[in-house]
Parts: C-alpha cells; sequence; structure tokens
C-alpha cells in the first residue's frame, strides 16, 4: 500500500476518534451542567445507586477529575458506570442486550435497501420515462419525503389493528417485520433514486458510445460496461445509510415496543437516567463514526482514479 | 460500386423544441481504400453523418430518410442484430475526446480484447496477442505491461493510439475519424496524423476524416466534402476543392486561412452566425452570412452543379455564372417542377 | 431531389440573380429575445406543474395557520368540559368529528349556533382542530427561523471563512469537519434535553414562556450544529468568485469584469444559497416533529403535528383519525417544501437536472 493511501487511512481514524472524544466530553460537561449534578438533582437516586456512584467517581471531587475517571473507565473498561434509575444494574449491561437486537434489525434493514434499491433503480434507468419508471419514481419520491414515523405508525394501524396481517410486536420473527420495513423504506427509496440517476449519468458517457460502436450487447453494455461505474456514488451513500438507521431506530423501537438500544436512549432521558443517557449516547455515536469512516475508506478503495488527499 | 453509397440521407433529431433537421439531404460515394474529408463548422451536421452510418445516434436521433448502402447492401432499416455485425467489425469510429471514450473500470487490455473476441473466431489467447500485435502497431511501446494498465493511466496522445488500435483489430474496410485529433496537443496531432497515414497505406482501408481544420484535410484526404447546415455545399477532390472554390461558403473558409502570403493582413472571418437548425428558413443555409446573396439565394437552395467531373457546387453563383457565359438556358418565370 | 448534373434548362426570374439586401437576408435570421436569468428561471419554475401546485399547497396551508386561529372559536389549550367554577363536563371529552357535549347540545336546542368540532376533540377535551393548526403554526414557524438562524450563522462564518482565508480559514474549516462528522440528531436530542432542564426555569420566567425551553433548545441547537452545511456551501461561493475576479483582472478587463460577475456569477451563488436555505426548511420541520413525537419537542400544552401523532398512539385503536391528520398534514407540508426546492433548484441550476 502506497504511503499516501495510509497517510490517508491514519488521518481518517484520527478524525473519527477526535469526534468520539469530542462527543463523550460534550456529553460529560453536558450532563453535568445540569444545576445541581445530574445525580443528586433528582430525589428518586437510591440509596445504593449513590454509594456506588460515590465510590466509582467520588462525587465531591473537582469535576475534572471526574472526568478523568470516567473517560479512563470507558477507554480501558467499556465501564460506563450504574444505572441510575434501574438498580443494580450497569449501563455497560443495559447496553449490551439492547444493541444485540438494534444491530441485526439494522443490518437486516441496509441489506434490504441495498439489495432491492440497486435492481430496482437499475429497472428504471433502463426503462426511462416508461410506466416502471414513473411508478417506481413516484413511490420514492414519497417514501424519501415522509417522516418516518408516520410511516410506522401507519402500518402499525393497518396491518397490525386493522388486517391483523402482522403482530404489532413480540419474540416471533414475524414482529420484526413492520419495524424493519418502516426503517428500511428511506434508504431503499434514496438508494433506488440514486442509482437511478447514476446510472442514466454514465449512460451518456463517451465510453458507452465507444461500446456501442464496437457492437458490443445492450445486456452487456448495461450490466457489464455501464454498472461498475454507476455504483461508486450509491458505495459513497453507505455511511450515511448507516447513520441514518441508527437515528431511525429510536422512532422505530418506540413504536413497535422494540427494547433496542435506540427505545433505551430515548426512554433514558425522559427518567433523566443520566448514566444511561451518557452511556447510550456514546455508544450511539460510536456506531455512527464507525459506519461513516467505513463508507469513506470504502468509495476511495472501489474508485481506481480518486487520488488519496 | 463504391465501398459506400450515401443518397439523399436525411437524420433529424426530435426534441422538446421541435425537429432539429441535422442532415438535410445529402449523397457521397466513397470508394475502397480512400480517404475522404468531411469539413464544416459545429452544427454542420458532419458527426451526425458518421453516426447515422454507424446507426449510434443518441435517443431522439433517427434516420428519416434516404439510403447508405454499404457493399451492395442497405443498412437504413436492418436490425439491430445484423448492425451490432457490422459495427466494429467492418466498419469502425474513433471519436473526439480520448479522455472519456474509453471505460476507466476496464483494462485497456479487456477493452481491446472485447471487440476482437466479439468478431472473429480467436480463443482467448490468440486475441491477446492480437491485442498485443495492434498495441505494437500503433507505437505504444511496452505493449505487454500497457495490456494490465487502466485508461487514467495514459496520456491524450496515447489514449487515441489505443483507440484506433481498437478500431482497427478487426481489419474493417471503413475506419471513420470523428474529429480524432481537436482534443490534443499540436506536436501530438501531428503524430497522429502520421500514424493514421501509415497505417492506411498499409492495411488500404478506407477513411472517412470529420475535421474542421482545413490542414488535417490537405494532409490526409483524396476528397473533400464541405458540409454546412446539413447539406452539402461542394464535394471534389482535394486540389479542386482547394484551389478552385466554387461555393461561397467553401470561398470563405479558405479566404480565413492565414498563409505565408497574407502575413501582415487582417484575418478574414465568415461573420455572423450559423443558422437555427430548429427553424430552417427557405433559401441557402448560408445566405445570411454570405456577402454575395442575391434574392434568388433567399428564396430557394440551389441545385447542384457539376463543375467538371471532380467537383460538384450547390451555390446559385455557379448557375449565374452558367447563365451568363451560355451554358444553361432559362425559360423565364414559370411554375417551378422536379424535372 | 433528383440531381440534376447540368440543368440545361431553369424555370427562374431574371431578377432573382440580383444581389439580397439586408432586409431579405434579415428574414431567415430570427433572433430569440434574450432575458435575465432571473426571468429564465422563473420561466423554468412555472413550467414545472408540480412545483406550482406544491408551491400553492404550502401558501394555502401557511395562510391558514396564520389567519384561522384569529376567528376560531376554540383555543388550542381550553378544555372545553373544565370552566371554573362547573364541575368537570367529561362529555367533551373525546368526542368524534361533528359531535357535540352536553352544554352545547343544550344550548343547541335553545336555538343556539354552536360552532362544530370539525375533527372531534381530545382526551382532554379540547377541540382538535385548532390544535392541530396551532400544531402546523409551531412546525412552519420552526422551520421557518431555524432556517434563517442557519442561513445568518452559516453565512457569517462562510464569508468569513473564505473572504480572509489563511489561518482562519484552516481553523474554521477543522472545527467544520468536527462539527459536520457529529452524529447530529444524537447532539440535538441530548442538548435539547439538557438545555431545557437547565434553561427551562430562566425561560419561564421571561417572555419566552408562551413558546416554551424545548423549542427555544431547538433553536439553540440548530443555531450550534446546522450552520455548517452552509458555511461550507458560502465559502465555495467566495472562493469561486475570487477565482473569477483574480483571472478577469488578469486579463486587464477592468470594469467590464466587474459587470460580468455582478450579471452572472452573483445571481448563481444567490440562487444556490437560496435554494439550500429553502431545502432546509423541510428538514428543519422534519426533525422538529421527530423530536416532538419522540417527546423531547414541545411542552405540553401547546400542540405540535409531532406531539399530536404521539399522543394519538395510544388511541390508535378507536380513534385513528387522530393520529392520521397530524401525520397528513406534516407529511404533506414537508412532500411540498420537498417537492418545490427540488423545482427550484432544476429551475435555477439546470446543470444538476436529470
Amino acid at each position: 500500500m502506497s504511503t499516501k493511501t495510509l497517510a490517508y487511512i491514519l488521518k481518517r481514524i484520527g478524525l473519527a476518534l477526535l469526534t468520539v472524544w469530542v462527543v463523550i466530553t460534550i456529553t460529560f460537561f453536558v450532563m453535568h451542567a445540569v444545576p445541581g449534578g445530574p445525580f443528586l438533582r433528582e430525589k428518586a437516586v437510591s440509596e445504593t445507586a449513590q454509594a456506588a456512584l460515590e465510590a466509582k467517581y467520588g462525587l465531591d471531587k473537582p469535576l475534572i477529575v471526574q472526568y478523568g475517571t470516567y473517560l479512563k473507565d470507558i477507554i480501558t473498561k467499556f465501564d460506563f458506570g450504574p444505572s441510575i434509575k434501574h438498580r443494580g444494574q450497569t449501563v455497560t449491561g443495559m447496553i449490551r442486550d439492547g444493541l444485540k437486537t438494534s444491530v441485526s434489525i439494522g443490518l437486516i434493514a441496509a441489506f434490504s435497501a441495498l439489495f432491492i434499491g440497486v435492481p430496482l433503480g437499475a429497472v428504471a434507468a433502463i426503462n426511462r420515462n416508461k410506466i416502471v419508471d414513473r411508478i417506481i419514481m413516484v413511490f420514492t419520491t414519497l417514501f424519501v419525503s415522509l417522516p418516518s414515523f408516520i410511516m410506522g405508525s401507519l402500518f402499525l394501524y393497518l396491518f397490525s389493528q386493522q388486517l391483523k396481517w402482522l403482530p404489532a410486536n413480540g419474540d416471533k420473527w414475524t414482529g420484526y417485520i413492520m419495524p424493519i420495513i418502516t426503517l428500511a423504506l428511506y434508504p431503499l427509496s434514496y438508494i433506488t433514486r440514486l442509482t437511478r440517476s447514476s446510472m442514466l449519468d454514465v449512460f451518456g458517457q463517451d465510453y458507452i458510445r465507444t461500446a456501442k460502436a464496437k457492437g458490443v450487447s445492450k445486456g452487456n453494455i448495461i450490466f457489464g460496461h455501464a454498472m461498475k461505474n454507476s455504483l461508486i456514488p450509491v458505495i459513497t451513500y453507505f455511511g450515511p445509510m448507516l447513520a441514518y438507521i441508527v437515528t431511525g431506530s429510536l422512532v422505530v423501537e418506540k413504536i413497535f415496543g422494540i427494547p433496542g438500544i435506540g427505545s433505551k436512549f430515548v426512554t433514558s432521558i425522559t427518567d433523566r437516567d443520566y448514566t444511561l443517557i451518557m452511556g447510550t449516547t456514546i455508544v450511539l455515536a460510536m456506531l455512527i463514526v464507525i459506519m461513516n469512516l467505513i463508507g469513506d475508506l470504502l468509495y476511495k478503495v472501489v474508485d481506481p482514479r480518486i487520488s488519496f488527499d | 460500386m463504391a465501398l459506400l453509397e450515401v443518397k439523399d440521407l436525411r437524420t433529424s433529431f426530435f426534441t422538446d423544441a421541435g425537429e432539429v433537421k441535422a442532415v438535410n439531404g445529402i449523397s457521397f460515394q466513397l470508394d475502397s481504400g480512400k480517404v475522404l474529408g468531411i469539413v464544416g463548422e459545429s452544427g454542420s451536421g458532419k458527426s451526425v453523418t458518421a453516426y447515422s452510418i454507424m446507426q449510434i445516434l443518441a435517443g431522439t436521433g433517427k434516420i428519416i430518410g434516404g439510403s447508405i448502402k454499404f457493399d451492395g447492401k442497405e443498412l437504413v432499416g436492418i436490425s439491430e442484430k445484423e448492425m451490432k455485425k457490422i459495427r466494429g467489425n467492418k466498419i469502425s469510429i474513433i471519436f473526439q475526446d480520448p479522455m472519456t471514450s474509453l471505460n476507466p473500470t476496464y483494462t485497456i487490455g479487456h477493452q481491446l480484447m472485447e471487440a476482437i473476441l466479439l468478431h472473429t473466431d480467436r480463443n482467448k489467447k490468440q486475441a491477446y496477442e492480437r491485442a498485443v500485435e495492434m498495441l505494437r502497431l500503433v507505437n505504444v511501446n511496452e505493449p505487454e505491461k500497457r495490456m494490465k494498465q487502466y485508461p487514467f493511466e495514459f496520456s491524450g496522445g496515447m489514449r487515441q493510439r489505443v483507440m484506433i488500435a481498437m478500431a482497427l483489430a478487426c481489419e474493417p474496410d471503413i475506419l471513420i475519424a470523428d474529429e480524432p485529433t481537436t482534443a490534443l496537443d499540436v506536436t501530438i496531432q501531428a503524430q497522429i496524423i502520421e500514424l493514421m497515414n501509415s497505417l492506411q497505406k498499409q492495411l488500404g482501408m478506407a477513411i472517412i476524416m470529420i475535421t474542421h481544420d482545413l490542414g488535417v484535410i490537405a494532409q490526409m484526404c483524396d476528397e473533400v466534402i464541405v458540409m454546412y447546415a446539413g447539406s452539402i455545399c461542394e464535394q471534389g477532390t482535394v486540389d479542386e476543392i482547394f484551389y478552385n472554390p466554387c461555393h461561397e461558403y467553401t470561398k470563405g473558409l479558405m479566404r480565413s486561412i492565414p498563409t505565408a502570403d497574407t502575413a501582415g493582413q487582417r484575418l478574414q472571418p465568415i461573420s455572423g452566425t450559423p443558422i437555427d437548425l430548429l427553424n430552417m428558413p427557405k433559401g441557402c443555409p448560408f445566405a445570411p452570412r454570405c456577402d454575395a446573396a442575391m434574392k434568388i439565394c433567399t428564396q430557394d437552395t440551389a441545385k447542384p452543379y457539376d463543375i467538371n467531373e471532380n467537383h460538384r457546387a450547390t451555390c446559385w453563383m455557379n448557375i449565374k455564372k452558367g447563365v451568363e457565359n451560355g451554358t444553361i438556358e432559362i425559360k423565364g418565370e414559370e411554375e417551378q417542377t422536379n424535372e | 431531389m433528383d440531381i440534376k448534373k447540368n440543368p440545361l434548362s431553369m424555370h427562374i426570374n431574371v431578377d432573382s440573380f440580383l444581389p439580397a439586401s439586408d432586409e431579405d437576408k434579415a428574414y431567415m435570421v430570427k433572433m430569440r429575445p434574450s432575458s435575465t436569468f432571473f426571468k429564465d428561471g422563473v420561466k423554468r419554475l412555472l413550467k414545472n406543474k408540480v412545483a406550482v401546485v406544491s408551491f400553492f399547497i404550502i401558501v394555502i396551508i401557511t395562510l391558514s395557520s396564520i389567519i384561522l386561529p384569529f376567528f376560531w372559536p376554540y383555543g388550542y389549550e381550553q378544555q372545553l368540559g373544565n370552566k371554573f367554577p362547573y364541575p368537570v363536563d367529561n362529555s367533551y371529552s373525546n368526542l368524534k368529528p361533528f359531535e357535540y357535549g352536553e352544554t352545547e347540545k343544550a344550548r343547541m336546542e335553545a336555538g343556539e349556533k354552536v360552532f362544530p368540532h370539525i375533527f372531534g376533540t381530545d382526551a382532554q377535551g379540547r377541540d382538535y382542530f385548532i390544535r392541530v393548526v396551532y400544531g402546523t403554526r409551531i412546525s412552519l414557524a420552526v422551520g421557518f427561523f431555524a432556517s434563517i438562524i442557519v442561513l445568518i450563522i452559516g453565512m457569517l462564518i462562510g464569508s468569513i471563512s473564505g473572504y480572509f482565508g489563511g489561518v482562519i480559514d484552516l481553523v474554521l474549516m477543522r472545527i467544520v469537519d468536527v462539527i459536520y462528522s457529529l452524529p447530529d440528531m444524537l447532539m440535538v436530542i441530548l442538548l435539547a434535553a439538557v438545555l431545557n432542564v437547565t434553561l427551562g426555569d430562566a425561560i419561564d420566567k421571561s417572555f419566552l414562556k408562551g413558546i416554551g425551553g424545548n423549542i427555544i433548545s431547538l433553536f439553540i441547537v440548530f443555531a450550534l450544529l446546522y450552520w455548517v452545511s452552509m458555511a461550507r456551501l458560502v465559502r465555495g461561493q467566495i472562493l469561486s468568485l475570487r477565482e473569477q475576479e483574480y483571472v478577469l483582472a488578469s486579463k486587464a478587463a477592468g470594469a467590464k469584469g466587474g459587470w460580468i460577475i455582478r450579471k452572472h456569477l452573483i445571481p448563481n451563488c444567490v440562487s444556490v444559497i437560496f435554494i439550500s436555505t429553502a431545502l432546509q426548511i423541510p428538514s428543519a420541520i422534519f426533525t422538529e416533529s421527530y423530536l416532538s413525537f419522540l417527546g423531547l419537542g414541545v411542552n405540553a400544552p401547546m400542540p405540535s403535528l409531532g406531539s399530536l401523532a404521539n399522543d394519538a398512539l395510544n388511541g390508535i385503536q378507536s380513534y385513528f383519525y387522530r393520529l392520521l391528520i397530524p401525520a397528513v398534514v406534516v407529511s404533506l407540508i414537508v412532500l411540498s417544501l420537498n417537492l418545490f426546492g427540488d423545482g427550484l433548484r432544476d429551475a435555477f441550476d439546470p446543470k444538476l437536472n436529470d
């Protein structure tokens, strides 16, 4: 690997780490900016939790020291401290439980968006301005503009309550169909439109004309010559897509009652469970930053023309 | 029989704004092994003519009339399946901008071998060898190494050589070159022209050279067609056109070339701008810019007039001269009929 | 066309060989009228039927949300069954559309005209229609003002960075990079929640009580985080302007150079920035309704389309329309704004057309 490439990768990783550190720092100091301190303000903090926090962070020590301890615990042990509201549970433990569910739903949604969106976009591009294309464009415009909580609520009402086709939630795999669809709709529509416009753009390029002039068949032109070039912009969307799925999960988990990390984050805020808030924020932020990083690096790998600066 | 016979070709583009008449009834012939030049401004229809022959017109373009006979076979209206066998095989084309004409995600080798595998009986190994041979033919050094490289690793001049190699790999009867040197540096231009000349002598294919550069015409071509606004103004051998231009537009072109004799004098460009192909008025399309235009030029297009067996011009001026020296008889104003 | 090699005889009037005058030639060349960049763009925009329809929808919704509350007989926080010092009248809760509460029915029988509850009432007996209207008002106001804040801050920082360059530019752009890579939703939720708690008391005592702590927090968060894209955009425009100026100056064009910049480049810059702001509005509205839906948006009793949808989730079985109506309204607003923004972009920046 050339030195230029290496330098670029290191620079991006450095930025990612910096961002995560900024998030941790902001979260910490923002939480402690609540007058009276986060731990003391709410009277409902239990004795055991108080004691545990005291032992861990030394609540009368200066803020900077508490910050240092907090940071050290995260980096060395992934320890976010005890939960304030849920007795006996650690934040790390709660996050781990929620992460499994959220990640599986998120990944399935992401793959669906990709493996349905790209072919759909290709179909639209090949049949430009015909009925198929117009139908696809109408639906994708719709789904790209409608907020996910609306789609989710509508699905809940329609398929669960009125038509009784799918359960609202639960452990059976069918309970996950609606959440996944709700989560996947926006990225799917976006990818479809992106693929479509990217392919149309490629179709107009000179090298496609050259291929045609050589006598290459239409199928070979579309799936051979055009496809590779068309996918490059789609790959740049990976990072933002995964970031969207993380934030989208907040809404989806609430509507369908899924105990993932997203719903824990939201309830922690209304519960004022400050250690949980901090923990979930940081983990979610890390996920997003990592996804963006992967997306960035992937893009540079795929397109041989891009210079690394 | 001529290798390529084009008769009254008409091609239009049907856009949202209306019908753009890009080629408006042109006729010419190309003999085996000859080099024909098509010269004209942007918008004159020269590229569209080439694309019509190859039938690679962009979406809204259609051949709406006329005939194109290649080796006796009519090309207008044949199936796409049949046309695919001709493209890249019997008739090849190279384009203006080599920087964008090669697929950035395929190696040079892949793109070279593609045409060979498509049109000939060679297997992969033989195709590879043929591709390397072609690269050598166009003076690309270290051909084996080059086969594995991507287009972005090549310079403009080298890419154009690769395009030429790709076009000639299947030994076509006709090579169409659409402004092959316009996007290149002057020194590279000279190299490419020299290469094409020597290849023509070596392989003996006919060439249609499309350009707006009269110098290139002078260096390469046997015969010339001068196009303007979708019609042919004048056609003939290079000598005839250069030394005895008979159409006002051609005369204007020749006048605008700076030569050693005109050193120190003001350049004489042709004034005005080309006509709107969306709304073609009656009359000669060049009339609005022509200093010698006559009333009849604004009313009607001229009939083609043979100055001699090597030279034909479509300009009322020649007909006027014909009337003046008695070779043409006029019968006064009666209803115009097509005789 | 039959090619005659040598027309030995032709039917022509001899006068036709006289030289053509300029008038003769003029008819052949039709000049198209020139127009300004702005006029061109507006013409293109008007041809876009979808964009025009969207624009009208936005105007109608906006005007209704402003005007209707003035003459609507019910307030958004008015609990109809709860008139002090009378006992609480439960007949007003959860009315279906066009139903009436007990005392209203009595008044109607006595011959009085009672304004209908077009969307019924909610669980606290408040007229739902006016709550939806107020919710729309809030959403639109938030969207609009947040975008203005983003525009002002972004333009300020972007211009400074682009104009002064050097170290200032470097530092500012590094800050932009870091803020840009922060996961925005998370930060918004976090900051909004905290600001609400910390500033909540202060706001309640001041004139801003009507708007509510959460919304103020929202504005602050927008001001802190969302200006970055606009700053980058403005900086890019200023840099390209400078480059053009430099090139023109070096060609010694003098006054003419300045004219070119004014006539072509500045309208282009302005339109790019304007379109970006216009597309920021639906994004802000979306963020606000998203937060409200999660329970982190406006404070009760002020309604927001998102919070109305959230409240309606509980009664989704029996009162589905209470979810549907705000959902449809917010979707309509966001969709229309997006379509109109797209139309603007297609009209004024045709390089990006499909």
